[in-house]
């Protein structure tokens, strides 16, 4: 147990940052993928043909490409573009890096922006239709009946879906340890290769990520029993 | 309440000339030659209606004559093509667009009218992420833009009329389908609107639910409010209305007072129509 506590001689200080920075890189992500799911939505829902084919294509290849080799790509793609801009333009010469948080988060919320686009556009889709009329009929401009009307709805219909998509991309921050950025799963590796016990460590992990996705479900579920208010109760 | 009043929402072009006789004097809506089709089934091949401040139309005719359809290219619903809405005299301005169908030149004004035309749903409509209040106050409040108390002391008015004030704090979800129904009408009446449209208020409702809404409705008749009314209960129409209108595949086939369309139709179709929905 010495080996989990705080301070030099165990590692439980540096477990306890490398939480927060699973934390950090996946609430940046999920709420970036946020963003990346209601355009991916709107253009899913577009009434031009061409929105709908970009839309498609990025859901696609997110879900069919695995995840780690998304991280890969962009890291070593990324990576490529930075470098190579930074020579051309900035002056600098040889290998630029980007920060692996930037990329990290990036490249996850690439993925999750996939999830929530599905997600959103499904809840869009079940607001039931005469509701939206009825907003129209009063009056509402768009923006208005976007506000007050399809927004809230949609949001309610869609935070169990988000519940899942947060809970994946908290998972998928494990795999950009690979970029070197000290999350979790980095820094068990790093402290099961010094102190030659990698279950101990793999197991902290474990229970870390456990804790984390507890706590979230929970959070997850009072949010959706709020926004249920109103609804009959199935 | 005075929600009779109308001020201000006759600017546009002046009161039409006294034409039946001097109560019936102010145009509240007018549509001209009104034409709409769903790919090749034409559903409106030219429907023309006057509604004067005051009258109480019903509507009638057998299942896909358009009554929908028309009720909803009045406010816009369904865009027309061809055709003129006119509401308190102010003209819907439309304009083809590069694909050759007509739309609203100016979706703002559509917006400022839609404001003025209270639209009853078959199936209620209510949103149901908010309380009946919330439902009742949203619209004069974010689309009138009128302050909030004033607002909520108004929709506490129309909801006693109405019946329901002690499901004021309820979710529509909580409600039955006559309560549902009563505060959509609340709904609507809360923008003052000049004219009220209705499109089978009570078809969705089981059968013991049907009274307590057509008293609503037979109340705001009373009170002198222009109303168009889509409806199948033949003897509420018939009592309620001034003047009725039978449409037949997109056509007007008999128009007049209800004594007369009701009672003694020229139109064998009208006749026969009435005869099975007595
Ligand atoms: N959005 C639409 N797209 C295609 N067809 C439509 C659409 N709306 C209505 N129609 C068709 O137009 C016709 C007239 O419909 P409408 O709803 O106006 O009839 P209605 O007189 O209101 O009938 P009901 O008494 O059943 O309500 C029907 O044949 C219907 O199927
Ligand atoms: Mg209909």
């Amino acid at each position: 147990m010495e080996l989990l506590s705080w301070g030099d001689k165990g590692w439980g200080d540096e477990l306890f940052f490398a939480t927060l920075m699973t934390l950090a890189v996946a609430t940046a992500a999920f709420l970036l993928g946020l963003v990346f799911g209601s355009l991916g939505a709107a253009a899913k829902l577009s009434r031009h043909g061409w929105l709908r084919a970009i839309a498609d294509g990025y859901t696609t290849i997110m879900r069919g490409v695995p995840d780690l080799l998304v991280i890969y790509l962009f890291y070593f793609g990324g990576s490529a573009l930075v470098t190579y801009v930074a020579n051309k333009w900035l002056g600098t010469s040889g290998f630029v890096g980007i920060n692996a948080f930037t990329i990290g988060a990036l490249a996850i919320a690439i993925l999750s922006g996939a999830y929530s686009t599905e997600v959103i556009r499904g809840a869009v889709l079940a607001i039931p239709k005469g509701e939206i009329e009825a907003a129209r009929a009063v009056g509402m401009s768009r923006l208005l009946l976007f506000r007050r009307i399809l927004a809230p709805q949609a949001l309610r219909y869609a935070l169990p879906g988000l519940g899942n998509v947060w809970q994946l991309a908290l998972k998928e921050t494990a795999l950009i340890s690979v970029t070197g950025l000290v999350e979790i799963m980095r820094q068990s590796t790093i402290a099961a290769g010094s102190t030659k016990k990698p279950f101990t460590f793999y197991a902290a992990a474990a229970v870390l990520y456990l804790v984390l996705t507890t706590l979230s479900t929970y959070a997850f579920q009072r949010a959706e029993d709020r926004s249920m208010r109103g609804m009959r109760r199935a | 309440m005075e929600m009779q009043s109308h001020g201000g929402i006759r600017s546009g072009s002046p009161p039409a000339v006294p034409r039946e006789g001097a109560q019936r004097s102010t145009e509240a809506l007018s549509v001209v030659d009104l034409h709409k089709s769903f790919g090749t089934l034409e559903v409106l091949k030219g429907v023309s209606l006057d509604a004067h401040e005051g009258d109480v139309i019903a509507i009638i005719g057998a299942s896909g004559s358009g009554k929908s359809t028309l009720l909803r290219c009045i406010n816009m619903l369904e865009v027309p093509d061809a055709g003129e809405v006119r509401v308190g005299g102010e003209l819907i301005r439309m304009r083809t667009g590069r694909n050759g169908r007509t739309m609203p030149e100016d979706q703002s004004q559509v917006d400022r009218i839609r404001s003025r035309l209270g639209m009853v749903f078959q199936s209620f409509n209510l949103w149901s992420h908010l309380t009946i209040l919330e439902n009742v106050i949203e619209a004069p409040v974010h689309v009138q833009k009128r302050p909030r108390p004033e607002c909520v002391a108004e929709a506490n008015a129309i909801l006693d009329k109405v019946g329901i004030a002690d499901k004021r704090d309820h979710y529509p979800a909580h409600l039955s389908g006559g309560q549902q129904q009563r505060a959509a009408i609340a709904r609507a009446l809360a923008m003052k609107p000049q004219v009220m449209l209705f499109d089978e208020p009570t078809s969705a409702l089981d059968p013991e639910l049907v009274g307590e809404v057509l008293r609503v409705i037979r109340q705001l008749a009373e009170e002198g409010r222009t109303m168009l009314i889509v409806t199948h209960e033949i003897g509420f129409a018939r009592e309620v209305s001034n003047r009725a209108i039978y449409l037949h595949q997109g056509r007007i086939e008999e128009e007049g007072p209800p004594a007369q369309v009701f009672g003694n139709p020229r139109s064998e179709r009208c006749r026969q129509f009435i005869q099975s929905h007595i």
